[in-house]
């Protein structure tokens, strides 16, 4: 993907070319267009919601535990709460905390990442020696010590999945850099005298367009997953509507055992929905951008990617 | 033998992180927490026992850095305290009385969707564009895109609510002795049937496609074509040269789906109210016994680094590269 990149001229705008072919791909592409089309209804719904169902989302509009009618879409909660209201109100935190979380992670990442590629030897020792123990602390248990320890509260959430996020993606990025780093146009814009900073971000980060943008999804995916998992387990701000909340509600009020699987269906439902598109995306931006993907038609993961799945 | 010790100076880091991550937590978050916890349970402790989770949680007035001394000599020593939450039991027995079920559950799930993973994920890539190829990827994405707490619950609510095939909670029928007789082993296999398999269900896609895609590179090689050329038998050709050398990154993710069996299982263990490490952690963090979380945090990392490190040796011993260099 970078050698496609590297036939254009590697002054900067020259950048936007294969952009826009690769827009172009994208957009032509089933597997991106099916992804695109379900995040777009998501992200209407989420900015919609208030005005489909005004008002506070968790009062007690009717009976408790009814079964889906044409009144109640969904149903309602144990305690009388409309389940549709709470899925769709609940779409704004979840999103919302997923794309925070995805942007912040990815951006360490790309700090950390073009940072030890770029300076090499006792930076990149250092930065590689933090994130390779960052990945190998277990996740989960370590979300679940600094939540029990930090203020309850949305910013905890975001700060905390963060933290734990973003070693994976500094690890993808910096392997991608250092394979940019060692090309002929980085030493060209050594010897010119470039200055530092603009090696990094105007003549590397450029180049790896393709991989920050994977990055991103995988993060953003990350950070849906596991807040909906921290905030099951209790260790969210219980009193935000959210998908987490409604599964962690729905378990608190025994919608299992009461057979109540409307309660609990709608919010697992939305986050794969929302998971699986993602996805979709990121196998397009691979396929798009990796010719030897594109041959055969069927879904592929770049070793890349696969290394990150493990390693949840 | 230099990258061995390279590898335990690192996971000794990462450890020595750990404990120091734990040492500072309760030290300087805000709100004071630990307090909380002795406002809570003050009345049931002996008071020396109150002075050592004082010390042991940062409560003394000592210099920062004697308290960390301290703190380190009673990690290595294995004094972790009193649990509060099963008070007077020291935390050290209440892990070591729990550990064995979450071995067992996150030991029998990772075996089972290791190795059918891994097979399917050999005969995707060996009849490339077929059946399982084309069908079982997107399947096992979209199963993998489900939250994984959500699949458990469904499994519960379906298996366990409403066909009544499968135990519900806990790891063996309230009342029954632990014993080895067929009856408590039956017992104990019935109630793993649902959480191992809804861990085997949400991991198995992730060994399927790192097996095919390592071993859709490997097919290209030349070994290949030369064993081809010789007239070996197909299933030889795939297992003995294909998957063999494509097997190197699968034993990575081994080593880190050990991390995730003792860490990992903690959504399933808590759903299935299943007694492992990771349900007590929750137990713990819901207590606010905060000697137990520790202890705990520190049990499951060490036996990640240590689940690590043994796939290091193994490393060397399967990979030839790595014992030249």
């Amino acid at each position: 993907m970078t050698t496609a990149l590297l036939k254009q001229p590697t002054s900067t705008p020259a950048v936007r070319k294969p952009n826009r072919s690769f827009v172009h791909g994208l957009l032509s592409n089933k597997k991106a267009l099916t992804g695109l089309a379900v995040m777009v209804i998501f992200i209407a719904l989420a900015l919609l919601a208030p005005v489909l169902f005004p008002g506070d989302p968790s009062r007690i509009t009717a009976m408790a535990s009814m079964e889906p009618s044409a009144e109640h879409w969904l149903g309602t909660t144990a305690k009388g709460q409309d389940v549709l209201a709470l899925t769709l109100h609940g779409s704004r935190s979840s999103l919302f905390v997923g794309l925070t979380v995805g942007l912040a992670s990815t951006f360490i990442g790309i700090l950390v990442g073009l940072a030890s590629a770029y300076f090499g030897k006792f930076i990149d020792e250092a930065l590689s020696l933090v994130t390779n123990v960052f990945l190998l602390l277990p996740g989960l248990p370590l979300l679940v010590i600094l939540a029990a320890f930090l203020p309850p509260g949305l910013g905890t959430v975001i700060l905390v999945l963060v933290v734990t996020g973003w070693a994976g993606s500094a690890r993808v990025l910096r392997s991608q850099a250092l394979s940019i780093r060692s090309k002929d146009f980085v030493a060209a814009a050594v010897v010119s005298g470039e200055r530092a900073g603009r090696i990094m971000f105007r003549e590397i980060l450029p180049n790896m367009a393709s991989i920050v943008m994977g990055t991103l999804l995988a993060c953003v995916i990350y950070g849906i997953g596991a807040q909906a998992g921290l905030e099951f387990l209790g260790l969210g701000d219980v009193s935000t509507v959210s998908w987490g909340n409604n599964l962690f509600w729905a378990g608190n009020e025994g919608a299992l055992l009461t057979g109540s699987w409307w309660v609990f269906v709608p919010s697992g439902v939305c986050i794969a929905l929302v998971a699986f598109a993602l996805a979709l995306i990121n196998y397009a931006v691979d396929e798009v951008t990796n010719p030897r993907l594109r041959k055969i038609k069927t879904p592929q993961a770049t070793p890349v990617k696969t290394e990150r799945s493990a390693a949840k | 033998m230099r990258f061995i010790l390279r590898r335990l100076g690192f996971y000794l880091i990462a450890f020595w992180a750990s404990i120091t991550l734990n040492f500072l937590l309760p030290r300087f978050m805000p709100g004071d927490p630990v307090s909380r916890m002795f406002a809570r349970s003050q009345d049931r402790m002996q008071p020396e026992q109150i002075e050592a989770l004082r010390k042991l949680l940062g409560v003394d007035d000592r210099p920062i850095w004697e308290q960390y001394v301290d703190y380190l000599h009673n990690v290595f020593t294995g004094q972790m305290g009193v649990s509060i939450s099963r008070f007077p039991t020291p935390v050290t027995e209440v892990i070591s009385s729990q550990i064995g079920w979450t071995l067992l559950l996150g030991g029998t799930a990772l075996v089972i969707a290791a190795v059918v993973g891994n097979l399917l994920g050999i005969l995707a890539a060996w009849r490339r564009g077929g059946a399982i190829d084309s069908a079982l990827p997107p399947v096992l994405v979209f199963i993998g895109s489900f939250p994984y707490f959500w699949l458990a619950m469904g499994a519960l609510y379906l298996f366990g609510v409403v066909l009544g095939w499968f135990p519900i909670r806990h790891a063996f029928t309230d009342g029954l002795e632990p014993a080895f007789t067929w009856e408590f082993i039956g017992d104990v296999g019935a109630h793993l049937v649902l959480p191992a398999l809804t861990i085997v269900l949400v991991s198995i896609g992730g060994w399927m496609l790192g097996m095919r895609n390592t071993m859709i590179a490997t097919n290209s090689e030349d070994y290949i074509t030369m064993a081809e050329a010789k007239g070996l038998r197909p299933s030889r050709i795939m297992l003995r040269y294909a998957a063999r050398n494509a097997m190197l990154p699968s034993v990575t993710s081994f080593g880190m789906g050990l991390g995730f069996v003792v860490g990992g299982a903690l959504l399933t263990e808590v759903v299935f109210a299943y007694p492992g490490v990771g349900y007590q952690l929750l137990n713990a963090v819901q207590g606010l016994d905060y000697p137990l979380m520790q202890g705990l945090f520190l049990t499951i990392t060490a036996a990640v680094l240590l689940a690590n490190f043994l796939v290091d040796i193994l490393y060397v011993r399967l990979d030839p590269r790595v014992r030249s260099n």
